[in-house]
């Protein structure tokens, strides 16, 4: 394991509101490695997005506050940079892809100022020579008439496009890392088959390691080499694509993948929710969070808080060498 | 574009005529006329004054004589200042108003922006209270209040600047910050709370998430989004102080337009104020032209063909 990109280590972030302190991110560790591409998986509010954005110290402070960790890129702790070494780092050494194409453009700039900002601002091209790599960048993410739609605005673009344009704009600099914030959520599901299949192209092409956020695990199962199912601000699962998705070990990402729908399911078989509402993370937990929406859950659950089991793969009880052997059911592959 | 000129151009001058027949009923609504006086003349001379200006014809005979003068250009004579016309008079007035006008609404754009976007920066914090706290007083402060406080304090008691007249750069500056008081405090208010909106739109964080400087965040991504209220603004605006105001410009005895223009009211001049009615007008309607031409500039998303013409 020599030469993470990137670790994060016991990463843990609050936000100060009128209710109280929410502990969004409680000690979640993980580590990309070059070219590779890990999907964080959860439900709204699981903490994935705040993982990702304190990468880039995208969190807005105040309310929200990274209270604990480190998050060593390339060999160095981002949390111990300022702002200026930071802004270096930013849409340079890391490019970001966000949720929603239609608002994190700006309207009144037009596409070439806001594509070639960045290049002229990290690499110090001249006008010419980033309207040069515009126009190559656009043909890479599969803009036609480069220079005709870079004279335009965000809004005589569609979705889709205008989603090619974030790819753009974050693979300019030829970062190392690319953090893709659900980035087909918001799009139709026919534009989101292209996305995504852009953005493995373009992954497969540089050796851009990737970090892809989504609830969506059926955009997972066509992208990632490893998986992290968030629960609560924590890693409840983890392992490589198809441990997770063929012998996952925790209840909670059982309930995902029965709540994944399926074109090739029989009608009979239908779509199994996972019930209940995500914990509020004002409180502390010293049991497991998952505990009282759990169909398998037991006396330890509500006692005390599971380490990770079978070298690290699940945070749960389950998997404890005394707990009741529970299958999971394989009705999904 | 060229079109859309020509269109709105039309609309304006429907709105013009109404604006004159307007102000042209309302002024002879007023009791007494121009030549009124509290010793009556005597009655060969006040009808051959009238006969001379045509005011002992119907009314719409006035009405359609004035407006075949309006046609040329020509506003009439004032009834008031002998030898003078209307035209003299705006000719000679407007100049100072502008001179005044200009300092005013500089001095509001180079202040009020500036403390808008500190105060948005630093929402809830010390420079925000400070930039809320001026800009209260200053809309709820009258002109007439502020022009007085600077002349006791800077002429009076200090001594520092002439308290009246005009002629030298000094006799600017302090009808200038009575004037520019209100739209100082309002374009900073304008400014704080649409930069706040703007500052939590997402396309800032993609802004942050690129690298970008904060200057380059703030005077490139954040302030073309959030000046389009205060340029909403300025169009009126600009027409209001251009053409003068009247409580700073009699403070301060400043020979203006706006001076004069509530003179002429006291007096039934009735051309003068026809005539400097008309002028205000023509103004605001070529400001607020001016401003939606400027409008799809500053946002591409704002096409001039397809809004709707309003003058």
């Amino acid at each position: 394991m020599v030469g993470h990109l990137l670790e994060v280590k016991n990463l843990e972030v609050e936000f100060t509101t009128y209710a109280g302190v929410v502990k969004a991110v409680r000690g979640v560790s993980f580590e990309v490695d070059p070219g590779e591409v890990v999907a964080l998986v959860g439900e709204s509010g699981c903490g994935k997005s705040v993982t990702a954005q304190s990468i880039m110290q995208l969190i807005p402070s105040p309310p929200g506050k990274i209270t604990g960790g480190e998050i060593i890129f390339d060999g160095e702790n981002l949390l111990e940079k300022n702002e200026h070494q930071m802004q270096k780092i930013r849409g340079n050494k890391i490019g970001m892809i966000f949720q929603d194409p239609m608002t994190y453009l700006n309207p009144v700039l037009s596409i070439a100022t806001q594509v070639t900002e960045n290049l002229r601002l990290h690499k110090g091209m001249s006008k010419k020579e980033a309207m040069e790599r515009a126009v190559e960048l656009f043909h890479l993410v599969g803009i036609p008439d480069p220079e005709i739609r870079l004279k335009q605005y965000p809004h005589q673009f569609s979705g889709g496009m205008r989603q090619r344009v974030m790819i753009a704009m974050a693979l300019a600099c030829e970062p190392k890392l690319i953090i893709a914030d659900e980035p087909t959520t918001a799009l139709d599901v026919t534009v989101q088959a292209q996305i995504l299949e852009l953005l493995k192209e373009l992954k497969d092409r540089f050796q851009t390691a990737v970090i892809l956020i989504t609830h969506d695990l059926g955009v997972v199962a066509g992208q990632a080499d490893r998986i992290l199912v968030m629960y609560a601000g924590q890693i409840v699962e983890r392992g490589t694509l198809d441990e997770v998705l063929k012998t996952p070990q925790h209840p909670y990402t059982w309930g995902l993948l029965k709540s994944v729908p399926r074109l090739d399911a029989d009608k009979s078989r239908k779509l199994t929710p996972i019930w209940g509402q995500p914990p509020d993370l004002l409180q502390e937990f010293s049991y497991c969070p998952f505990m009282p929406r759990c169909d398998y859950a037991m006396a330890i659950c509500a006692e005390e808080m599971p380490p990770f089991f079978n070298g690290g793969r699940a945070r749960c009880w389950l998997n404890h060498p005394q707990a009741p052997k529970v299958e999971f059911k394989k009705e999904v592959s | 574009m060229f079109n859309y000129i020509v269109r709105r151009l039309l609309y304006s001058l429907a709105a013009l005529l109404v604006v004159v027949t307007v102000t042209f009923l309302f002024m002879h609504i007023i009791p007494g006329g121009p030549f009124q006086r509290e010793k009556a003349l005597p009655e060969a001379i006040r009808k051959n004054i009238e006969a001379r200006y045509k005011l002992d014809q119907p009314l719409h005979i006035q009405y359609i004589d004035y407006l075949s003068h309006l046609i040329r250009g020509d506003l009439g004579p004032s009834y008031k200042y002998r030898g003078m016309t209307v035209n003299d008079i705006i000719r000679e007035r407007f100049p100072v108003s502008v001179e005044l006008g200009t300092v005013a609404i500089l001095l509001a754009l180079f202040l009020g922006i500036p403390s808008g976007i500190l105060a948005a920066l630093h929402q809830s914090k010390f420079p925000d209270y400070l930039v809320m706290f001026f800009s209260t007083i200053g809309i709820a402060m009258p002109s007439f209040v502020i022009g007085t406080l600077l002349m006791y304090f800077l002429s009076y008691k200090w001594g520092l600047l002439p308290s009246a007249t005009w002629g030298s750069p000094q006799h600017v500056i302090m009808p200038a910050i009575a004037l520019a008081g209100l739209p100082t405090a309002y374009i900073a208010r304008l400014t704080r709370s649409s930069m706040l909106e703007v500052l939590s739109q997402d396309y800032m964080k993609t802004a942050i998430a690129k690298g970008l400087p904060r200057r380059r965040i703030l005077w490139v991504h954040g302030i073309k989004n959030a000046i389009i209220p205060v340029v909403t603004y300025l169009g009126p605006l600009v027409a209001g102080i251009l053409t003068g105001s009247f409580v700073v410009e009699n403070i301060f005895a400043v020979p203006g337009l706006g001076k004069h223009y509530v003179t002429s009211i006291y007096n039934r001049d009735y051309t003068v104020i026809l005539g400097v009615t008309i002028f205000y007008c023509v103004l605001l309607i070529f400001m607020n032209l001016l401003v939606d031409l400027v409008y799809p500039l500053i946002d591409p998303r704002i096409k001039l063909a397809e809004r709707k013409e309003q003058v």
